[in-house]
């Protein structure tokens, strides 16, 4: 299902059971705020979710597939946690070194209000399934990842 | 984007015909220890060659210490690691514990509770118990009931204690413990095994029913296939009015599944073992991992046993609420509570010897027969209730365990419908409106939190449940009692 409004920025693929998203970016930051944008877009319309408050994310893991993980992860827990919905993501430090992945990034919501918020479907966890992290030319990059719901 | 569900295995996967039910993937590459067996009509079958199902069964032939062959149930369909509708066993000591076995909803299960009531006497309240139903159980995003608040101490000893914390606290009622898979209390739960991200996320959330498949539904029993077992479970009548209930552990057992899932990926670089894919990392059984993750994985079924429970109770004040009736006159008793997703360790017969094993039921339920002593005395003659759900507005079956699961598949057979249409392909093809209205014609009536959620889990994207119940039937390892068909159903 392609929505014309984020073409560009993700998809949603065929799966049987669950949310398969492809995440496009012209850098792995914009891929990986683009991969946050698609979670939050299977929640609730990011498009009616201000942006009131501002929290940062710091996520390390030991490789870029566990980050890409570790990343919805984090978000997903605060928005369970906290009540919050996000719709706006920065990634503004990126720390690549042999042995780890440190990001830092601004993330940008507001609480979740029913009569605001159109819910679709709580996603219960991220996955590893079908996971694919692709640098193509130009530095441009393709993340796919399944949420389990 | 294609109508195409889902890619097909990354490599042709071999099959032999055994029977008309029964297809066996031999082992084709060195890594498989084991074969694979695939229970299902050709069907059923030829929709797991669409996508990964086959694949994943093969791969789950690979863990260490696996018993006999992987077994793949009717229902099945891909999942993350293991196919969903799997079954594997691995030895205690030789073999793995593989959270991916279980998967993110641990304990997601059924309950099943009966009545004294008939379809004409609820008929025309059906619009305001649902009403009720909907406005006391919490269901769809964020929301939960203000009078269950639970501080983290409470949270650790309802994980412990499972639903006699919640009995304890005037919740349900005592024999109801007596009606749940392992008295809806597994031992060697031990909080301190959980990470505290689970525990928040498990604190607002106890007492909902969440959203996605999950739903509640008031039922009537439609036929009786084993007049005698259905007595003994209390389905007396065809007419006879059920409630089932169906949800699981909430954000806490997905977290515990998440945070162990990372514990495995250190474990099998640890102890060097090779898996084919990510969610199938494990741990040697008797690996302090192993021993962690068994804590962890007990302390979010008693989670998912207690929520159910608390859900439970809130239907049952519904139903007072409505028809100014006790529960007790209404006779609104439970039959059975069963888990689709858990670990257990069991004796099985594995050739002569009786061994000890991890099962792995992944989208299964447990069938045990008659006679074994895990079934609830009241019921041991008949041998253990097995809940089936079908999808919204479909049939739900109840059938019974037996001696050929314990034989055949490790004491189990399958969990539900099984999806088969992607949840976009569903959406494109109807919208939530149509779908109630759909439902409604046929006298059911809906409450949903989601219209979105309505369309994506509109019947025909799921396998007919009828036939997932009729090769369970067929093959004998568990059998027809009765059939439920849905007269009210609340979504999240």
């Amino acid at each position: 299902m392609s929505v014309k409004q984020f073409e560009g920025k993700f998809e949603f693929l065929e799966h049987t059971a669950d949310v398969y998203v492809r995440a496009y970016g012209d850098s792995m930051q914009e891929a990986y705020e683009n991969a946050a944008l698609a979670m939050f877009e299977t929640i609730t319309k990011t498009g009616k979710v201000g942006q009131k408050e501002e929290e940062i994310i710091t996520v390390e893991a030991e490789d870029q597939y566990a980050l890409l993980y570790s990343w919805l992860e984090a978000l997903l827990v605060n928005s369970e946690t906290k009540g919050m919905l996000y719709s706006k993501f920065q990634i503004t430090d990126w720390t690549e070194t042999a042995e780890s992945f440190k990001i830092t990034a601004h993330v940008w919501g507001e609480k979740f209000q029913s009569k605001k918020h159109p819910q679709k479907v709580a996603v219960k966890a991220v996955t590893y399934h079908r996971m694919v992290v692709m640098r193509e030319k130009e530095g441009k990059v393709v993340l796919e990842f399944i949420l389990d719901i | 984007m294609s109508e195409d569900e889902g890619r097909p295995a990354p490599e042709h996967v071999p099959l032999e015909k055994v029977t008309d039910y029964l297809w066996k993937i031999p082992q084709y590459k060195a890594d498989m220890r084991v074969p694979g067996m695939i229970f299902a009509n050709q069907n059923l079958l030829e929709k797991m060659q669409t996508d990964r199902t086959l694949w994943q069964c093969a791969n789950v032939a690979q863990l260490p210490g696996i018993y006999k062959y992987a077994i793949t149930l009717p229902d099945g369909h891909e999942g993350y690691g293991f196919p969903i509708g799997g079954v594997a066993a691995t030895d205690h000591n030789e073999g793995v514990i593989s959270p991916g076995g279980v998967g993110y909803d641990i304990n997601c299960g059924v309950r099943l509770l009966t009545s004294n009531l008939t379809e004409q006497n609820i008929r025309p309240h059906l619009p305001a118990l649902a009403e009720a139903i909907f406005h006391n159980v919490p269901s769809g995003l964020g929301s939960r009931r203000k009078d269950l608040t639970i501080s983290n101490s409470d949270l650790d000893r309802l994980t412990v204690d499972g639903v006699n914390f919640l009995i304890e606290r005037g919740l349900g009622w005592k024999e109801d413990a007596e009606h749940c898979e392992e008295q809806g209390c597994m031992i060697n739960a031990n909080p301190d095994m959980v990470s505290n991200t689970a525990k928040s996320r498990g604190l607002t959330q106890i007492g909902t029913l969440g959203s996605g498949n999950h739903f509640l539904e008031i039922q009537k029993v439609d036929k009786i296939f084993n007049a005698k077992t259905a007595k003994t479970f209390g389905i007396t009548h065809e007419g006879q009015i059920t409630v089932m209930i169906h949800c699981g552990s909430r954000g806490y057992g997905h977290q515990v599944c998440s945070d162990y899932l990372r514990v495995m990926e250190h474990a099998i670089q640890k102890y060097k073992i090779s898996v084919p894919d990510r969610e199938l990392a494990c741990a040697p059984g008797t690996s302090l991992e192993a021993h962690n993750y068994y804590q962890a994985m007990a302390c979010a079924v008693n989670y998912a046993f207690a929520n159910r429970h608390a859900i439970m109770h809130w239907v049952r004040q519904s139903f007072q609420q409505v028809l100014k009736q006790d529960p007790e006159k209404l006779c609104l008793k439970l039959v059975y509570d069963v888990a689709h997703n858990i670990a257990k360790i069991e004796d099985h017969k594995i050739g002569n010897e009786t061994k000890k094993v991890w099962v792995h039921r992944k989208g299964a339920t447990r069938a045990f027969p008659p006679g074994h002593p895990d079934v609830p005395a009241d019921y041991r003659s008949e041998g253990q209730p097995v809940l089936i759900p079908g999808s919204m507005g479909t049939s739900s079956w109840v059938l019974v365990g037996s001696q050929k699961a314990m034989d055949l598949t490790f004491g189990s057979t399958a969990h539900g419908a099984g999806r088969m249409m992607s949840r976009s392909a569903a959406k494109r093809k109807y919208w939530g409106g149509e779908i109630k209205t759909g439902l409604e014609k046929r006298g059911i009536t809906v409450r949903a939190a989601s219209p979105m959620v309505l369309a994506e889990e509109a019947d025909p994207a799921y396998k007919n449940v009828d036939t997932v119940a009729d090769v369970s039937d067929q093959v004998g390892i568990a059998t027809k009692v009765a059939r439920l068909v849905p007269l009210s159903v609340v979504k999240g």
